[in-house]
């Protein structure tokens, strides 16, 4: 009797939790697949049809704002790779004692709601901002020049945002790596930068790849950044999205899109995790 | 080839030598670039708590046109009734989510770390998903839930939202603990004579309750603050995060940059109170 | 610091492994079995077939019976549409000791609609009792789902006795079963001419590429539709789908010099300098001016402007129709309405309310009556058969296909 309770006593742990998890993130998935084959009007109600133009209609009509999503992101994680690597690796190697200072101070920022944190920078932008101002005073920049509106203003953004979510995937990569690996590699007469590359880079990969994980998809489809920094002429499919389904109640097409923003993620990441090579992934993970 | 083996010892005392030179000035170089990302990092915070003091001229808080203590002060803080009835709402849903979330993520992160049962791989698969999940498609799909269902949007929806999202975190973290857990003594009291249920509130749960908490105050912050899934799942009741999303295209009062930073001054007190804590019980 | 660590490493771990081995993958595609469950679903339409024009007899009697007074109104407006000060409100507070609750949430028709309509549709209450939506699509929207209360004239004294007689016989509302108008306005251009250097007087200028990025549009297809019709000449209450791509490929033509596309906050735009030329709202520019000491101007262009209305109507899920129905009426005053329009500067439908404001401008001295008498007599206010022969109103659809299509053409240039 005690042996089954005990071999049950996972279940019942996981139960409520898993179903809390069922019915509001699996069943939702489904609800809107449903819901983007369906055709007919908010007022007098949708009906399920397999619709499929619903995807071709989307595709047709905003495949350029997808594209132009997943450039945004491509560009703002090459950008966060740049950024935070070595900003990992100066934490994980010279630390010392005051790592947990360091990161903490990098999350600084999650301390306040990510809209306030982007008008913030939308007020330092303005055209006559504290940053502008003085650049367009001593002559560096025409007076028309602005910053807001432009896809630099939104790729910043979006750098902003997910720096922290490159950064820590690093460090807790290179933090890893036994620092008698790269002793061996320079007893065994590798420069600074050989060893580097061969030795400290490739057990970082992990990290970068996880890193990039966790940044490009929540950036390629943020709306947020876009919405407060950009323009017309910058929109992502986040706002085309959140346009359908919170302005003009086109549920159909807005859950196509969705789906479709979700298929072309995860094709990307398997792409790229096929690219970089699971195998060696596992190995590091699994130590 | 092995002759400039032979040869090298005699040179790489030098270069020993030469080499701690340069890798200081290296880290030295990435040290200023830190403090340089950290400093930016910062900056719009530096922004939002600097214009909390300023007593803007016009309508809008955009030009620093002098100090002043008075929107610190509670009778102008809770001026605007619907921006202080957004933050209350957005704390109650916040400590509602934040409890729901731990008892269920405390649950799930248990089993998960301390047994092995079948169903468990897709239970990884599915808090993964959840955590790696963009926002914008979990906010969508609930939205396309709910109209389904013609379920109106509001306060529930948005606390249901908050808990979903939460659970996998509190899991991930609970998990990690009990993976360390000693099981030792859990035997110790099993042989006491101790059933399960005893042994997990007495002995095993003080135990993971700092990851617990920890847990709790993650799901915390990210209930309060959240704004995406928010978005699509709050009909017409406002969050403090969606107050100030709808109040940008007029301008924001001086009152939203006092909460925010004593959102972010509660938040950092609490988190180094935690480290503070968890350090002196690692020494003790 | 491992606290911190940790979580990192579990996710780590949990995204680093393979987590679909191919017996997952075979039973997840059992899912597949739940196709049968898509087909099930649907979303049901609140629309009655043949709703709209007509209403049963006994609705107006049934919708009524019962309700009570409850002290206490929410109401939705849109911002500009009331002094800051709200004395009007304060006045009906002090008569009748019924509070109110005033909201600018109400920005743009369509996230509005988008908004409220899962709760309505939910029968839940939306927070308000009274909200003010335009004699747009989404008006129709509102009924056909009936969302609105039909409205009890039998408490609707003042609007019977001094409503203009057009106002009872609109096109969207016939005999005003759901609605009565809160302010008329129409859709002009707005313009900073210190930085324009010359006078504004047609479309066309929208489109002037010496403005680039100085530009600023709605992002409200039907305002934008009519302006990109107009400009082509063509008439919007006669148009049809060619000539909607005619004017949407006018419009796809404007947007490299389009700053952005604005809901009303258009008007901060033009003050801050961000915009120097701007498609506006009759009186949004008047309070601007009054309120920060700015010179902006508005016209109504040569080939035409757009002429709406905006209409009190009380949502069907309100916690305290009767309360709103009262103030409602209590609009529809001399003198309410005359203080009304002097603020907002839109169309007031109140014609006896004219009267009242001349009076009430004559008691003034000095710039104050100018200012006064200026908004009395202005045909922004007032206006006569001249300024409504250069108006236009929305582009109306026979059908939910025809919306539809209409929607797809013009939405693509607002998003990007």
């Amino acid at each position: 009797m005690n042996r089954v309770k005990r071999q049950l006593a996972p279940y019942f742990l996981v139960l409520p939790g898993g179903l809390w998890l069922l019915l509001f993130f699996a069943i939702p998935m489904i609800a809107m697949l449903s819901l983007s084959l369906q055709q007919g009007d908010v007022v007098y109600g949708y009906r399920f049809t397999f619709h499929w133009q619903n995807y071709t209609d989307a595709i047709t009509g905003y495949h350029d704002q997808l594209i132009r999503s997943l450039i945004y992101a491509g560009i703002g994680t090459m950008l966060l790779i740049a950024l935070a690597f070595p900003v990992a690796y100066w934490i994980a190697f010279y630390g010392g004692r005051r790592k947990p200072t360091y990161l903490f101070l990098l999350l600084l920022p999650f301390f306040v709601s990510f809209v306030l944190r982007t008008i913030s920078w939308r007020q330092i932008l303005t055209d006559d901002g504290p940053v502008l101002h003085p650049l367009k005073q001593i002559g560096v920049l025409p007076d028309s020049y602005h910053l807001l509106g432009t896809p630099m203003a939104v790729i910043g953004g979006l750098v902003y945002n997910f720096l922290p979510f490159m950064v820590l995937p690093i460090y807790v990569a290179l933090e890893r790596i036994d620092p008698r690996v790269v002793e061996a590699s320079r007893d065994l007469y590798a420069s600074p930068a050989l060893s580097f590359r061969k030795v400290i880079l490739p057990l970082a990969l992990p990290g970068v790849f996880a890193g990039v994980l966790m940044s490009f998809v929540p950036m390629a489809s943020d709306y947020v950044n876009s919405e407060v920094l950009g323009s017309q002429s910058t929109t992502m499919i986040g706002q085309v999205i959140q346009h359908k389904y919170l302005q003009t109640s086109d549920y159909p097409t807005a859950a196509a899109l969705s789906f479709i923003l979700m298929a072309v993620l995860l094709v990307g990441i398997f792409a790229y995790a096929r690219a970089l090579g699971t195998e060696d992934v596992m190995k590091v993970a699994a130590r | 080839m092995s002759q400039s083996i032979l040869e090298r010892p005699a040179s790489t005392e030098p270069a020993r030598a030469a080499r701690p030179r340069r890798r200081l000035k290296g880290s030295t170089a990435l040290y200023i670039y830190t403090w340089l990302v950290i400093i930016w990092l910062i900056i719009p915070i530096a922004v939002m708590i600097a214009f909390s003091f300023n007593d803007p001229a016009g309508r809008y808080n955009q030009h620093w046109d002098g100090f002043t203590l008075k929107w610190w002060h509670p009778a102008k803080l809770f001026a605007i009734s619907d921006l202080s009835q957004a933050l209350w709402t957005s704390l109650v849903i916040a400590v509602i989510s934040s409890l729901v979330s731990a008892a269920l993520g405390t649950g799930i992160g248990y089993a998960l770390g301390r047994f092995r049962f079948r169903g468990s791989g897709t239970l990884n698969v599915i808090m993964f998903s959840t955590i790696s999940s963009p926002e914008l498609i979990m906010g969508a799909s609930l939205l396309s839930l709910f109209v389904s269902l013609n379920v109106g949007p509001g306060f529930m929806t948005i606390v249901i939202a908050h808990i979903m999202f939460s659970i996998s975190f509190v899991a991930a973290i609970v998990r990690a603990r009990v993976v360390t857990l000693d099981r030792s003594i859990e035997e110790a009291a099993a042989d006491l004579g101790a059933t399960p249920w005893t042994t997990f509130w007495k002995v095993t749960f003080p135990i993971i309750l700092p990851a617990v908490f920890s847990g709790i105050l993650l799901a915390f912050a990210l209930s309060i603050d959240d704004f995406v899934v928010t978005n699509f799942t709050a009909g017409s009741t406002v969050t403090f995060p969606l107050w100030i999303w709808g109040a940008t295209r007029v301008g924001l009062p001086p009152q939203v940059n006092v909460m925010g930073t004593l959102i972010f001054g509660v938040g950092v007190l609490i988190a180094v109170a935690t480290n503070i804590r968890s350090k002196k019980q690692k020494s003790a | 610091m491992s606290a911190s660590n940790l979580p990192d490493s579990a996710v780590l771990r949990g995204l680093t492994q393979r987590r679909l081995g191919r017996r997952d993958a075979l039973r997840i595609s059992g899912l597949s079995a739940l196709g049968a469950a898509l087909a099930a679903c649907g979303v049901q339409g609140k629309a009655k077939p043949g709703a709209g024009a007509s209403v049963a007899p006994d609705a107006v009697a049934k919708y009524w019976t019962g309700k009570a007074k409850v002290g206490h109104v929410d109401f939705a407006n849109w911002p500009l549409y009331m002094d800051p000060k709200k004395p009007e409100l304060k006045t009906f507070t002090k008569e009748t000791g019924i509070t109110v609750n005033y909201q600018e949430v109400i920005q743009e028709m369509g996230p509005w609609f988008a908004k409220v309509q899962p709760q309505l549709a939910a029968g839940q209450s939306i927070g308000f009792d009274l909200m003010v939506i335009t004699n747009s699509i989404q008006f129709a929207q509102f009924r056909d789902s009936g969302f609105l209360a039909p409205l009890d004239h039998s408490k609707l004294t003042n609007f019977k006795e001094n409503a203009a007689a057009n106002y009872t016989k609109e096109a969207y509302d016939p005999g005003n079963v759901y609605s009565v108008p809160w302010a008329s306005g129409m859709t002009g251009i707005a313009y900073d001419e210190n930085k324009t250097k010359r006078p504004i007087t047609k479309l066309a200028d929208l489109w002037d590429p010496a403005f680039k990025g100085k530009i600023g549009m709605f992002s409200d297809t039907q305002e934008l539709a009519n302006f990109g019709l107009l400009k082509l000449g063509l008439n919007p209450d006669k148009s049809t789908s060619d000539d909607w791509d005619k004017a949407a490929k006018e419009l796809k033509a404007q947007k490299p010099l389009v700053r952005k596309y604005y809901d009303q906050s258009y008007i901060d735009a033009l003050g801050n300098g961000e915009v120097w030329i701007t498609q506006a709202w009759s009186g949004d520019v008047f309070q601007k001016n009054l309120s920060d000491g700015t010179n902006f101007k508005f016209v109504i262009p040569e080939e035409g402007g757009t002429l709406w209305t905006d209409n009190m109507t009380i949502p069907i899920t309100a916690k305290a129709p009767v309360d709103a129905i009262t103030l409602i009426d209590f609009f529809y005053r001399k003198d309410i309405a005359a203080s009304l329009a002097n603020f907002i500067n839109y169309v007031c439908p109140v014609p006896s309310a004219q009267a009242v404001m001349v009076a009430d401008a004559n008691k003034l001295t000095g710039k104050d009556k100018t200012a006064a008498l200026e908004v009395a007599n202005s045909k922004l206010v007032f206006p006569d058969d001249d300024v409504y022969s250069k108006l236009h109103y929305y582009v109306s659809f026979a059908n939910v296909e025809d919306q539809q299509t209409f929607q797809k053409t013009f939405e693509p240039i607002t998003l990007g």
